[in-house]
């Protein structure tokens, strides 16, 4: 089975866990003998793994028509791209693409990250869409994410392949309830094309269903999974007198870091040998710096900043309690890479990782007190912290891409 | 002649509060009343009052033929003083019969026979004291919280002076032997042990309504056993009578027919210490590993299997000398309640029956901290800085100091009596 995949990132040059899902779940699939994958993605830096699927990048597929020789494009794409592949691609332009600004080669300029003309970068991926529709042999369109619905309804319109949506996060999530009217135009329309979609929870597939009015038939569950952690051995925990209790994310309304602020100040109340961290960054660090100092815990409460590849997983091996307070959070793969290293996790029952964990400790979000109760259980009981650890790191083990795959499989196979 | 044995348990859980850890140190007072008022009238009017009515109905109209054993955990029979006195009145109704047997288990349903052979002890006592005092008749047989024995247990027991214990029927103690008969311990042949027969036991428990099962089909399932298997102990929750099995499933019914069936079959029901009277010993068991009535396995894994179980048992059960030296009645109340089984019960991760928290970690947490608080109001009344013996010595000298001080009184006065006389 071939299967066209429309992504936005692709590690290792990831700014969200958009990226890392897509790596885990391609993966996964890449298993099955027959699955043969085309990813596309805006912009690829040439250094992703393409071991077991191939990537294409927006921004080497020609729009307009250009002329050029062989060895002009193999001198400027030719580490991205089989310069055969760019003329047979060039044969599949059909519509007429100048209005959109294009290089030499006829391609677009993709930033491929999450800039302010992202509508419009969306609308571009959705004009490379259609060539590679007219170009490309496959059975199945897979959309990640709100903003590559738009090119995969256009490859379904022309070549007349199933399209499944695939919803990593809707705009619910990510603005606590004031969507953006423009986003919201832009998902709704994807769903409402897409043959099936997919969900990283029952928590999203809710949300889809009630608030994008989608029917319930058409709309299954895949639960993320996560990647085994290579070179785990070579994490561990410094023994140090203070326990360590870490949130680890952005900082937005979003993640719910006052709830981790006040929890702090409830256990510190109590006990003084426990310390907080607060890694990442984001429009709320400010105030949750202030937030500390009125608490007046400033003196066990630290900030790192932003964390990024190795260190993540380092702060999380290094913590005693990983928390993770979301408001709302389609599923949260960090509470699942905490427990990889041995961390004991508590995590809110409003993000969708929650339906798969049972050797983490859930509390509602907003729940202050049973939040601070499992931090203090956690640092006090060396049981606690043991079971947690070590089921916790079996449970993990056992939720595999994989197994993901397969049930993505069986979708595909029920749309065509 | 072939002997039926009924034997009923009762069990009411003291469900904890939601205790946070904050309360440490402040609040002393670890219950939910509510709810733990709610589960008991629940199960008083669904069951223990229709089903005390349907016994009592039973061996009047048996002529006393029909009868049966209890056993209730003292802390219920206090829940049921405080809650549900007219429970108490009912069985005491029942004993005046003289049809029913009350039996001796650990006062707070706990896992002390396991933990802690001396609180065991301490406990059985206190709970035969408690059911001589409402029912007037102390007991001689022996139902262990969850059925637990081993051969160390069935030791102790013994020693106590009790000459029948229960134990269910496990493949790997049992063996081929059939549960219908009377075995004794491995090595101390006065102790009778009476084996719950499984199968028709958890036939009436569990599959009574999906069986449609009848009292002449049951008895006569009892009758084609081989005749020499003269006994059939029959063991179960009493909330079998109205809640597993609701009245609606015709289960009061099929108990008032059990017994004109039975006495046509030419079957006797009989009390477990009249049966151990009555029968030899078909041989002894042996039980190395303490084992109980629950699940597959039939171990302990159910309260003691995984870490936090084992933290929280050890940690309670490692006061357990000291807390018997205090004199403070509500600290020695509660060290009773939180023995009870069902908390560590809450903490298993594969079987927490009857649990009301979401999770085993959750029932971990809540417990730890009404502990952790409980084990501080240990350490007020004696520092734990002070051992043990040396407090037991120093508790013994102020306990009889009155008694030193009289006796050495006397002797001065008797000395100043002496001393009078020489002079005279």
């Amino acid at each position: 089975m071939k299967a066209l995949m429309f992504g936005w990132e692709f590690p290792p040059h990831i700014l969200g866990g958009l990226g890392t899902a897509s790596y885990g779940l391609t993966k996964g699939m890449a298993l099955q003998d027959d699955m043969e994958i085309t990813f596309v993605i805006p912009k690829p830096h040439g250094d992703e793994d393409q071991s077991f699927l191939k990537i294409i990048g927006a921004c080497n597929v020609p729009v307009v028509w250009k002329e050029n020789d062989w060895n002009y494009v193999n001198n400027r794409i030719g580490s991205m791209m089989d310069p055969d592949e760019y003329f047979r691609l060039r044969d599949g332009i059909k519509y007429d693409f100048r209005r959109i600004y294009t290089n030499d080669l006829g391609c677009i300029g993709f930033s491929g990250r999450y800039p302010d003309n992202l509508i419009e970068e969306i609308s571009n991926y959705e004009a490379v869409a259609s060539v590679l529709a007219h170009q490309l042999d496959f059975d199945i369109i897979h959309s990640h994410d709100w903003l590559t619905y738009p090119a995969g309804v256009f490859a379904k319109q022309i070549s007349r392949k199933p399209l499944v949506i695939h919803v990593h996060a809707t705009d619910f999530d990510r603005s606590r309830g004031q969507v953006n009217p423009t986003v919201y135009a832009i998902e709704k329309r994807g769903m409402d094309m897409a043959d099936h979609i997919m969900t990283v929870s029952n928590l999203t597939r809710k949300i889809v269903i009630e608030k994008y009015h989608q029917d319930p038939r058409k709309v299954t569950t895949v639960h993320n999974a996560v990647e085994p952690l290579s070179e785990i051995e070579s994490f561990h925990k410094t023994p140090r007198k203070d326990k360590v209790v870490t949130f680890l994310g952005r900082i937005t309304m979003q993640k719910g870091p006052e709830y981790f602020v006040e929890a702090a100040y409830s256990v510190l109340q109590k006990t003084k040998d426990v310390r907080f961290v607060m890694a990442g960054s984001g429009d709320m660090m400010n105030a949750m710096i202030d937030l500390a100092a009125k608490r007046g815990i400033a003196d066990r409460f630290h900030f790192t900043g932003f964390l990024k590849g190795r260190q993540v997983h380092e702060m999380l091996a290094e913590s005693d309690v990983y928390i993770m307070p979301s408001v709302s959070e389609p599923f949260g793969i960090s509470p699942l890479e905490a427990m990889q290293v041995g961390t004991p996790s508590i995590i809110s029952k409003q993000s969708g990782c929650a339906e798969i964990l049972t050797h983490a400790i859930k509390t509602d979000y907003w729940d202050i007190d049973a939040m601070a109760d499992a931090i203090y259980s956690i640092v006090k009981n060396p049981a606690m912290f043991k079971s947690l650890s070590k089921l916790g790191l079996e449970e993990v083990n056992n939720i595999k891409w994989q197994d993901a795959g397969l049930k993505v499989r069986k979708i595909y196979e029920s749309v065509m | 002649m072939r002997n039926i044995c009924f034997y009923f348990q009762i069990h009411l859980p003291f469900l904890l509060k939601r205790y946070r850890f904050f309360e440490i140190g402040q609040d002393h007072y670890y219950y939910d009343d509510f709810q733990t008022e709610d589960r008991i009238r629940n199960v008083v009017e669904q069951s223990y009052l229709t089903a005390n009515r349907t016994i009592s109905e039973m061996i009047r109209s048996s002529n006393g033929k029909f009868r049966c054993a209890f056993t209730i955990s003292g802390l219920t029979l206090e829940q049921l003083e405080h809650y549900a006195p007219e429970v108490i009145d009912s069985f005491k109704e029942l004993a005046k019969t003289g049809s029913v047997e009350f039996l001796a288990e650990p006062y707070a349903h706990s896992l002390s026979s396991v933990f802690d052979a001396e609180e065991f002890e301490r406990q059985v006592k206190m709970q035969a004291d408690k059911i001589e005092a409402l029912f007037g008749k102390r007991p001689t047989a022996l139902f262990n919280a969850e059925l637990i024995y081993s051969d160390e247990i069935g030791e102790l027991v013994s020693k106590m002076g009790y000459k029948t214990m229960m134990i269910d029927e496990a493949k790997h103690i049992m063996g081929w032997k059939s549960p219908n008969y009377v075995y004794s311990h491995s090595y101390i042949p006065k102790l009778k042990l009476l084996v719950r027969n499984h199968k028709l036991s958890d036939d009436i428990a569990f599959r009574f309504s999906r069986m449609s099962l009848t009292a002449e089909n049951y008895i006569s399932w009892i009758s084609s056993l081989p005749p020499e298997e003269k006994v059939i102990n029959l063991g179960m929750g009493y909330e079998v009578l109205g809640i597993t099995q609701p009245a609606h499933t015709g289960i009061f019914e099929f108990m008032k027919a059990l017994p004109y069936h039975a006495m046509e079959q030419k079957m006797d029901f009989v009390l477990p210490s009249e049966i151990t009277k009555k029968s030899e010993s078909a041989g002894p068991l042996s039980v190395p590993h303490p084992m109980s009535w629950v699940g597959n396995d039939k171990d302990l894994t159910p309260w003691t299997g995984n870490d936090l179980q084992q933290e929280a048992l050890n940690k309670l059960y490692a006061v357990g000398q000291r807390v018997r030296m205090c004199t403070d009645k509500p600290l020695l109340l509660d060290w009773l309640i939180l023995q009870s089984t069902d908390h560590f019960r809450y903490m298993s991760h594969k079987d927490p029956h009857g649990t009301h928290y979401e999770s085993a970690y959750e029932a971990f947490m809540n417990y730890m901290n009404v502990l952790a608080d409980f084990l501080e109001r240990v350490d007020a009344q004696y520092p734990t800085t002070i051992e043990n013996e040396e407090l037991n010595e120093l508790l013994t000298t102020i306990n009889h100091q009155e008694k030193e001080i009289e006796n050495l009184e006397n002797e001065v006065k008797r000395l100043k009596a002496r001393k009078t006389k020489k002079e005279e």
